[in-house]
This record gives structure tokens, sequence and C-alpha cells, in this order.
């Protein structure tokens, strides 16, 4: 069993910087997990914690059944893909994916057969006697993919290992990482700020912010039912529109049942609203919005819009194509099911 | 469109090169032409009379065991410094490197011994083992160790070794930490992780990569022994005892200046010359396109 478990992990640095707060997360055998918050938020530190690259506060963290804080990074039977990639640039791809197994003293022939094997899993075949500055962005991220696979690690660390590329290369390498990691069956805890790559990738999400966790679980989970304002807005895109509601209610905003007392942050996905001509209803929650600015991407159409003409911006997504031009004044409805409350002042979600 | 600031005329371009031309000319190409010319002179020892010789002087030279003796002293000598002086600072450097506590006064007084002149170190040098009353000596002989390098020829090696070594320190130190910090510290990271212990780290990764360094340094470091340690030498032992510490360059020095062979010393000068321009060609080769990895 190669599950990690973290147990109110910390870590504060020299000067009491405190990066990362008692965090504990369980991640089971085989499972990927993906921390994701904005820079700064303690996501890489906990990373390196992991990998042994950081001392540990705080806590404890088991790899299997070990207790590794003491352990060296190499006795951790980790791997990790690094943001810069972090190739030896004096060394051919292929010793580049050996290096891991000498150290190990694996047998040479077991060796040849574990790197030609991941080189054909990584069609990266024709590039072993290449140095690492002969080749492209995305062969650098391949061959770092396989210097981590052929160890047959324990875990898999990645440190936002798609942020060097382009756009379209991220989106190619992001489906094969997860496709590689589904087949390989390692556990896995990847870093990144993209919070795209982050649902897509994700069995466990875990959303990071000032060195604490905000929410963990099922990206799903996370998208429909936010914990916090912060959760909330970081995931979906675009996010959550939030809007403070002032006592006395806002002008323009009608909302059929108010939760509990005390001042009130609402949330609800720029998908979830429609669009009906102004006066109809009433819905659970009405809107009277005045379109400020149209942005059209082909499939769908995001509409900015005011509330009560000079209000809050929210935005609003239509399917496909949309008639409506700027300046127009229209109602924005949407059901009791996807309208969110969160405590203004905590941000934490009220229940319902 | 290309836009160059040019000189109107031709003087002014060259008016402005005059003052480096001249002084290239007047302190190197006029002295270096000198020698190779002198080198074909025998003077006798008052200077009245002067014959032209053509190599004779250098075949006299190649018959003498005396300059076979200070060409092996100075290879002994270039290579042991070269090996310490880059051995050590390397070590330094890989320690400094690391997060240590007060790393910037310590950067800082590594760096000092470059500041002192040759010839102030080899005095320093000279009193701290000198044989009576240095300091270190008299702590050597508390240990029961003769230490005299007034007489004892490896005893005066060994100081100007260290001497040299002392002096060459700081600047190979310098190099070796800027060529530190520029390896990736995900590199090591990454090394560290795929299983390698601290000290198969450093051979396997930072140690080839600081091979464009090294053989830089390697140059500058036997272009240093071989020139730049006349002061030291001269300071501490004037090439004795009985030409145990003469190399080459004080062997120049000393025929021709002290011995007044001119056109020997001359010739000297002239072979000199031409393994600078050996190894000045090495480094230009090499370390221009720097060292493949």
């Amino acid at each position: 069993m190669n599950n990690v478990q973290l147990r109110q992990v910390g870590k504060v640095y020299a000067g009491g910087v405190e990066a990362v707060r008692a965090i504990s997360i369980d991640i089971p055998d085989g499972k990927f997990c993906v921390l994701v918050g904005p820079s700064g938020c303690g996501k890489s530190t906990l990373l390196r914690m992991v990998a042994g690259l950081e001392t540990i506060s705080s806590g404890e963290i088991v790899i299997g059944d070990r207790r590794v804080n003491d352990l060296d990074p190499s006795e951790r039977d980790i791997a990790m893909v690094f943001q810069n990639y972090a190739l030896y640039p004096h060394m051919s791809v292929y010793d580049n994916m050996a290096y891991g197994l000498r150290n190990r003293r694996t047998p040479k022939a077991e060796i040849e057969e574990r790197v030609q094997e991941a080189a054909r899993i990584l069609e990266i075949g024709h590039l072993l006697d290449r140095k690492p500055r002969a080749l492209s962005g995305g062969q650098r991220q391949r061959v770092a993919m396989g210097r981590a696979i052929v160890r047959k690690p324990r875990v898999f660390l990645f440190d936002e290992p798609l942020s060097n590329l382009d756009a379209k290369l991220r989106i190619q390498m992001r489906v094969e990482i997860k496709k590689l990691q589904r087949a390989l069956g390692i556990t896995s805890i990847y870093v990144t700020h993209d919070q795209l790559e982050a649902m897509t990738l994700a069995d466990i999400l875990v959303v990071m912010n000032k060195g604490k966790v905000e929410q963990m679980g099922p990206p799903l989970t996370l998208y429909e039912r936010p914990a916090t304002t912060f959760v909330a807005g970081f995931i979906g895109a675009p996010p959550m529109n939030l809007v403070p509601l002032p006592e006395g209610g806002l002008p323009g905003l009608k909302l059929a049942k108010v939760p509990g007392s005390g001042r009130l942050t609402l949330g609800i996905r720029p998908e979830h609203f429609e669009l009906t001509a102004p006066g109809t209803g009433p819905h659970a929650l009405d809107i009277d919005v005045t379109v400020s600015a149209i942005e059209a991407v082909g499939s769908e159409t995001f509409l900015y819009c005011a509330v009560g003409g000079n209000g809050p911006e929210i935005i609003v997504r239509v399917a496909g194509k949309s008639e409506i031009e700027a300046g127009a004044t229209l109602r924005a409805v949407a059901e009791a099911k996807n309208l969110h409350f969160f405590d203004d002042e905590t941000g934490v979600r009220i229940a319902d | 469109m290309e836009k160059r600031v040019t000189f109107d005329g031709k003087l002014l371009p060259y008016a402005l090169l005059l003052p480096q031309l001249l002084v290239t000319i007047i302190f190197f190409y006029w002295p270096a032409i000198q020698a190779v010319y002198q080198s074909f002179l025998i003077q006798d020892a008052f200077g009245l009379s002067t014959q032209f010789v053509w190599f004779e002087n250098y075949t006299l030279l190649f018959s003498k065991p005396e300059y076979f003796h200070s060409l092996l002293t100075t290879l002994v000598f270039s290579s042991v410094v070269a090996f310490l002086s880059l051995s050590i600072s390397l070590l330094l450097a890989v320690q400094a490197d690391k997060h240590i506590k007060f790393a910037s006064g310590y950067k800082t007084l590594l760096i000092w011994p470059y500041a002192v002149a040759p010839a102030v170190a080899g005095v320093l040098w000279l009193f701290m083992f000198q044989p009576s009353l240095g300091l270190v000596s008299q702590a050597i002989r508390t240990l029961g160790f003769e230490w005299n390098p007034l007489l004892d020829g490896n005893h005066a090696m060994a100081l100007v070794v260290m001497a040299a070594t002392w002096k060459q320190i700081s600047y190979n130190f310098l190099f070796f930490l800027a060529g530190l910090q520029s390896i990736p510290k995900s590199v090591i990271e990454a090394s560290a992780i795929d299983g390698a212990s601290p000290l198969r780290r450093f051979w396997t990764i930072t140690f080839p990569l600081l091979s464009p360094t090294t053989f830089y340094l390697l140059v500058v470091n036997i272009v240093y022994v071989f020139f730049d340690t006349f002061g030291i030498i001269d300071a501490t032992t004037g090439g004795g005892p009985a030409k145990a510490t003469e190399t080459l360059v004080y062997k120049v020095f000393h025929d021709g200046r002290l011995g007044g062979d001119l056109g020997g010393s001359a010739a000297q000068s002239v072979i000199l010359m031409v393994m600078v321009i050996g190894l000045t060609a090495i480094q230009f080769r090499f370390v221009e396109k720097k060292v493949q990895y």
C-alpha cells in the first residue's frame, strides 16, 4: 500500500513565517491528489516537504507504513517532476533516465529494459542519444516524466510541470499525464495554480490559501458546493459571481428566501442564470441587469452585467451565440438549488 | 534603417586608438622583439663587445642540466600549486555555497589574500616560517620536526608552494563560487531524489557542470604559477637553497640580472613567451567555446 498521509503538517521558516499550517490530507493508494491555490499559498512548500527537500517543522508525513520525516529524499522512494524539468544538462536522455537506477545499483540489463520501456511509453525512443539542450520544451517535459517513471517509485510528485509549455501542448500533456498515472496506478501529488488543470486531473482536489486547506474533496463536489467564498472564486472559469448583500437589500435584486440572519454574500455561477424579459417572475432569484460588455467565444457568450443598472458586476453565461447587445436591460433569474450563501464576514458557506 | 555612429574622416578613429596602441607597442611588443633579438646575441661580461650568434644561446641552454632542473622544478611547483589551490578553493566554495551562518563575512575574508601583493605575501610567509624566529617554525619544532627552509630544499619548496597556493585560493574561490551558484538548485535536488548520496551528487552532477570553470582556472593557475610567483620566490627563498626553488621565471632574472648573461636570459624568456602563447591559445580555443557537456 502506497498511500500518503499528511498529519497536522506545518512549516515555519526561520524568521517566523508560517508557510504551511497544520495540514492533514489522506491520499489512498493510486489516487491523484492535486494541490491548487494562488502563488504563495504554501502548496509547493508542502510538496517539497513530502519530497524531503524542505524540513518538516511539525506534524508527520507517512508514505505507505513508513514515517518519512527524518528520511533523506533518496530514501523516500519518490520521483519528482520539476517545473523547469531539472534535467542533467551534461547527460544524454538515456543517461538522464538511467541515473536514478544506476544510483540504486540496478543491473545493467534491467536499466536498459526499463529505460527502453519508458521511452516507448513516452515516445522518446528516437531522442535517447541527445543532450537536453537539443530538445524542445515538450520533449524535455517527456524526458522529465520518463526519468520519474523508470524508477517505479511509490509516489510521483509534480511541481507545476506544465507551466512552461505553450497552451496547446499543455492540454495535450495534461491528458497524457492523466492516462499515464491511471495506467501505472502510482499515488501522485500534483501542484498547480491552474484551476482547470486541477479540476481535470484530480481524484482529490485540495484548495489551499495562506498555508491552510480551504476545502478538499472530489473536484465536482468543490465545484457544486464550495465551502468558502475563496473556493467559489477559485474554481470554475469564469468564477462564481459573488454578490455581497447589504442590509436592506440590493436595488434590482430580489430573493424569494434568505437563509438565516446577518450579512450574507450570494454566490451563483454564470452558467446557472437564465435570461428573461424584465418584469417576469417571481423566481428564487430575480436580478434586473444592464448589459455593459459582451465576450463571445463561439461556443458560449459571456455577458458582463451591472445589477440594477449601476450595482455590482456579475457575469452571465449564454450557450452559443447571443443576439443581445450592450446596453440592453434584462432580467437574470436562477433556481433555488443553484444559489449559494456565504457568511459575508468569514466567507464560510451557510448550511442549506 | 540601421543607424550607426560613424566618424567623419580617417584621422579621428586612429587618434583614439593611438594611446592603447602605444602602450601595447612600447610595453609589450618592443620588449618582446628586443628579447628575441637579444637572444641571438652574446655579450661579454662587461658589455663591451656584442656578437651575433644565431641560435647558440639556445643550444647552450639546452646543453645545460641546470636548465632542465629548473624546468622540472617549475613543473613540480606549478602542478602542486595548481592542484592544491584548485582543490582547496573548490572545497571552500562548496562550503560557502551551502547556507551557512555568516556566509557573506566568510566570503569577504576569503577574498582578501588576493589583494595582497606577491612580495608582501612572500614576506609574510617567510616571517611565519623563519627557522629561528617564525611562529609556525617554532610550533613545528615543538612537534619534533626539524624545519629549516633555508637549508633544506624540500622545506623551501613546501614554503613557496604554501605561499603561492594561499595567494591564489581567493581568485579560484570567487570563480568556483560563481560557477556553483549558476548550477540550478533543482538539478541538484533532482539528483538527491534520484538516490545519489551527497558525495556522488558532487562527482556526477556538480563537478561535471563546473568543468568550464575548472578548465579556465586550470589555465589561469598555470600561467600564474609560471610567471606571477616571481615575487613570492624572490622574497622567501631567492631561488635557493641550491636552486631548489629556482623556477624558469626566477632563472631568467637570476641569470640575466644577477649573472649578467643577457643573451642566455633572453633566450629563456623567449621560451617562456612561447609557452604563454601556447597556453593562451589553448585557453582561447577551448574556453571561448566552453568545455562542452
